[in-house]
């Protein structure tokens, strides 16, 4: 083989093996969910593609509130991760000093713990006669009839608590990337600390906004975790029902319907974010 | 960058009131950062203390009874808990070397070579990062359940692998396009081969880049509840254990397990941070 083909198929050899692994176990699978949503049948006599498309007008007409629901719940929660964050990641990123690393670390430490755990913390947090509750409770700070398990803030503040190391990571890196040099012009040019941060600082940190905001956005519309762990029958999302549908029911096709419909939500949401900012843009902040 | 641009308006003020404009941001910043840290840190403060928490018949209660240390001594003490966590820990060691057989080549592709095929790679891996965990994880039963595949730690291991290349090829590349290419060619001029070169050369210099990805694979895997909740059938894992465990009560060896973990976490952390502090001086 001569030198420069060799050159030629080094990276489609390089490529190769991961590539094939990604087409059939993350694309082709994606195109099995439309496969089975299309198919009819029960779990005892198998089911048959029969391109049924009936069964997304029902999941729609069924589970249009929890799907409005999810979106509710996400779209809150990426908005407080995000106004509890950005300051944080600000003062990391221009004054952190020499401890930039360490309270780093100290935002990312629930990434050391698991996510149910974690969740699960919370759940003893906010039950009613729990460590924090309880002992206000106790001492008459907060009024007995009080309950905060099974609403849907219980279930919002722990899908936020659980999204602020994945905000204050990208924001942080975005923040950390300005050209100080910017920064210090416009002060030059007399700009009030509050114009500089929210006419230089904000806007040019617009990338690392935007890809906490999706990443902590995609990931909470589809979570079941924290509705399940925390909430109550009135704030089940739709993760818990296309959970419960394929793992409890067995209705397959009913809950790729609902899978493939999140899925097709999702990805709109993905897509106009990389015509946005590009492809590669979320892989430099995840 | 227009924002940044020159409508700002000019704005003469004395120096002393602009020094004391800014004073309050001093100290109202920091203590705020610590209030979110504190925020942070409670529910982890939660698992460490319950941990400890005595627990009479064997669920840990809302309620605090008093501490005691007998949990980590008889942290393997229930066969289907330890039984969980050691497949979570197989999981996590298998699926970040797979990661890593598979990744860190295509990373190499990606970082040196313009070749066809690039732009749908790097949107397959895009949408593998940023794509929610329920939706992976109903495809890939969607797949299963089609080619009538028996689900298990097998399934399982296909999933973690799934989505754990997407992350090893993020982290290596990034390492690896900061490379220079002429180091390698430096050495093939010494007269390595190219496998030589591979092997002295630029593998050592990737090293911090693979141990990071191999890292992040293992943490991601050992964590990961959703997708693998899809996959497993009827088998365990720690994370699948304790969600179990939520409806039934929680033994206090979820709490030691938890903790465990989040020590060794951090410690690991703890040096990579030391190290990068003292490779940097």
């Amino acid at each position: 083989m001569s030198v420069s083909l060799r050159n030629r198929l080094t990276p489609y050899l390089l490529g190769l093996p991961a590539s094939v692994y990604l087409a059939i176990f993350f694309v082709v699978p994606l195109f099995a969910v439309l496969s089975v949503s299309l198919e009819t049948g029960n779990y005892d006599s198998g089911f048959v593609l029969t391109w049924n498309w009936h069964e997304y007008v029902s999941a729609i007409q069924q589970y249009h509130t929890q799907f409005v629901r999810s979106f509710e719940y996400a779209a809150i929660s990426t908005g407080l991760s995000l106004v509890l964050a950005y300051p944080i990641a600000y003062w990391i990123a221009f004054h952190g000093g020499r401890h930039k690393s360490t309270y780093l670390l100290l935002i990312l430490l629930p990434f050391f713990v698991s996510f149910v755990i974690r969740t699960l913390a919370w759940e003893f947090i906010l039950s009613d006669n729990g460590i924090v509750l309880g002992t206000l409770k106790n001492w008459h700070v907060l009024p007995e009839s009080l309950h905060v398990l099974s609403t849907p803030s219980a279930v919002v503040a722990g899908l936020t608590y659980n999204a602020l190391p994945f905000m204050a990571l990208p924001l942080y890196v975005g923040l950390e990337r300005i050209d100080r040099r910017l920064v210090q012009a416009a002060g030059d040019l007399y700009a009030r600390p509050t114009s500089s941060f929210l006419r230089v600082i904000v806007p040019l940190s617009a990338p690392g906004i935007f890809a906490g905001f999706l990443l902590v956005f995609v990931t909470n519309v589809g979570d079941y975790v924290n509705a399940s762990i925390l909430g109550g029958p009135g704030t089940t999302m739709i993760g818990n029902v296309i959970q419960l549908q394929y793992l409890d029911n067995f209705d397959y096709p009913m809950a790729a319907a609902l899978s493939s419909l999140l899925i097709a939500g999702t990805l709109i949401v993905i897509f106009l974010y990389a015509r946005a900012f590009g492809a590669s843009q979320i892989q430099e902040y995840a | 960058m227009t924002a940044a641009g020159a409508t700002a308006p000019l704005r003469r003020q004395p120096l002393e009131a602009k020094a004391s404009r800014v004073r309050p941001a001093r100290f109202l910043l920091p203590a705020y950062v610590w209030l979110v840290i504190a925020y942070t840190i409670v529910p982890i403060a939660i698992m460490v203390v319950y941990s400890f928490n005595q627990a009479p018949n064997g669920r840990v209660g809302f309620a605090w009874q008093g501490a005691t240390t007998t949990w980590y001594s008889q942290v393997f003490s229930l066969g289907d808990l330890t039984n969980a966590f050691e497949h979570s820990l197989e999981l996590a060691t298998a699926s970040s070397l797979i990661s890593l057989v598979l990744g860190v080549p295509l990373a190499l592709a990606l970082a040196r070579h313009r070749f066809r095929g690039t732009v749908l790679v790097d949107s397959v891996i895009f949408i593998d990062i940023a794509a929610p965990s329920v939706v992976v994880g109903a495809a890939l039963l969607s797949f299963f359940i089609t080619l009538n595949v028996d689900r298990g730690l097998l399934t399982i291991l296909i999933a973690h692998v799934a989505f754990n290349v997407a992350f090893v090829t993020v982290v290596v590349r990034a390492r690896a396009v900061g490379l220079d290419p002429a180091i390698e060619k430096a050495a093939a001029d010494l007269g390595a081969g190219p496998w030589t070169a591979f092997r002295t050369v630029t593998l050592p210099l990737l090293l911090p880049g693979i141990i990071a990805g191999a890292l992040l694979a293992f943490a991601m895997s050992i964590d990961d509840f959703i997708i693998t909740q899809f996959v497993a059938g009827s088998t365990l894992t720690f994370p699948l254990y304790v969600y179990g465990a939520v409806k039934t009560g929680i033994p206090p060896q979820v709490f030691v397990m938890g903790t465990l973990i989040f020590a060794v976490g951090v410690l690991i952390a703890i040096v990579n941070v030391v190290m990068q502090r003292r490779t940097q001086l």
